[in-house]
């Protein structure tokens, strides 16, 4: 299932709505890229409170994601990651390393208009 | 297994795609939920779940899932058996140290399986396939 990605302003806002295959989170990674430099935004806010597991795969890409965002010129922030599945990635030993993160849409907003500054 | 133990097979999902670890992790959830797992502890069996299957899918396709409902006297648990018959693993020791990949992956989905749920076994010989069993058992209250 192909992820929606909206552009509001400088920033464009990709919202999972459901479980993603490995196919897809690369599909998303790839479009937001794309997305970057088609609108030449300033930042990428990826919402990912759906997903009820973020295992090795998910992390990787999603860390890959903001990396290659990054290379485009644009800044990634990652809202929504569940408490539970927090707990879990960190019994797996997963972490994003430099990837920004937020708890909700408005925190990251703020966060990318700080940043922005 | 020990004797005391008694087994009924819930779900068995074949793994050839990356769309069958979402199935098997989903049913994971669900027939975990069924017997009484809540919050973090469902999260972390499907998380492993995930990881089992990926590696199928990454090193061994096709292979299979089979989700059981495990008794031992009064306490109830989920096993996990991830099953195929690829190249196997050389050397499982070194498999279940973090960080150890042949792959793509981060290396981190056997070790870090075992660290999410209670029991993991991994039984594999070159060329025969491997078996990863790992169980979970529902906390007393």
């Amino acid at each position: 299932m192909r992820v929606p990605i909206l552009k509001q302003g400088d920033y464009v806002i990709a919202s999972i709505q459901s479980a993603l295959t490995d196919d897809d989170l690369i599909q998303l990674r790839d479009d937001l890229a794309a997305h970057v430099g088609k609108y030449r935004s300033k930042g990428v806010i990826v919402d990912v409170t759906v997903l009820d597991v973020m295992d090795s795969f998910a992390t990787r890409t999603v860390r890959d994601l903001a990396q290659m965002v990054r290379l485009r010129g644009a800044r990634t922030v990652i809202v929504g990651i569940q408490p539970e599945v927090a707990f879990a990635m960190v019994q797996l030993g997963l972490e994003l390393g430099s990837v920004a993160t937020a708890l909700d849409l408005e925190e990251a907003l703020a966060l990318l208009r700080y940043e922005g500054q | 297994m020990k004797d005391n133990e008694a087994r009924q097979v819930g779900r068995q999902i074949p793994i050839t795609s990356d769309l069958d670890i979402v199935e098997a992790r989903m049913a994971a959830r669900t027939l975990a939920a069924k017997i009484g797992f809540t919050g973090a502890n469902l999260v972390m069996i499907a998380t492993a779940v995930s990881e089992v299957a990926r590696n199928i899918v990454e090193y061994a396709k096709p292979g299979e899932v089979i989700l059981s409902v495990i008794e031992n006297g009064p306490r109830r648990g989920l096993e996990v058996v991830a099953r195929d018959n690829g190249p196997g693993i050389p050397d499982v020791a070194q498999a279940m140290v973090d960080g150890y990949s042949t792959s793509r992956g981060l290396g981190l989905g056997l070790p870090g399986s075992r660290r999410l749920m209670d029991e993991f076994y991994v039984d594999s010989k070159a060329g025969k396939g491997t078996t990863v069993t790992m169980r979970k058992w529902v906390p007393e209250k």
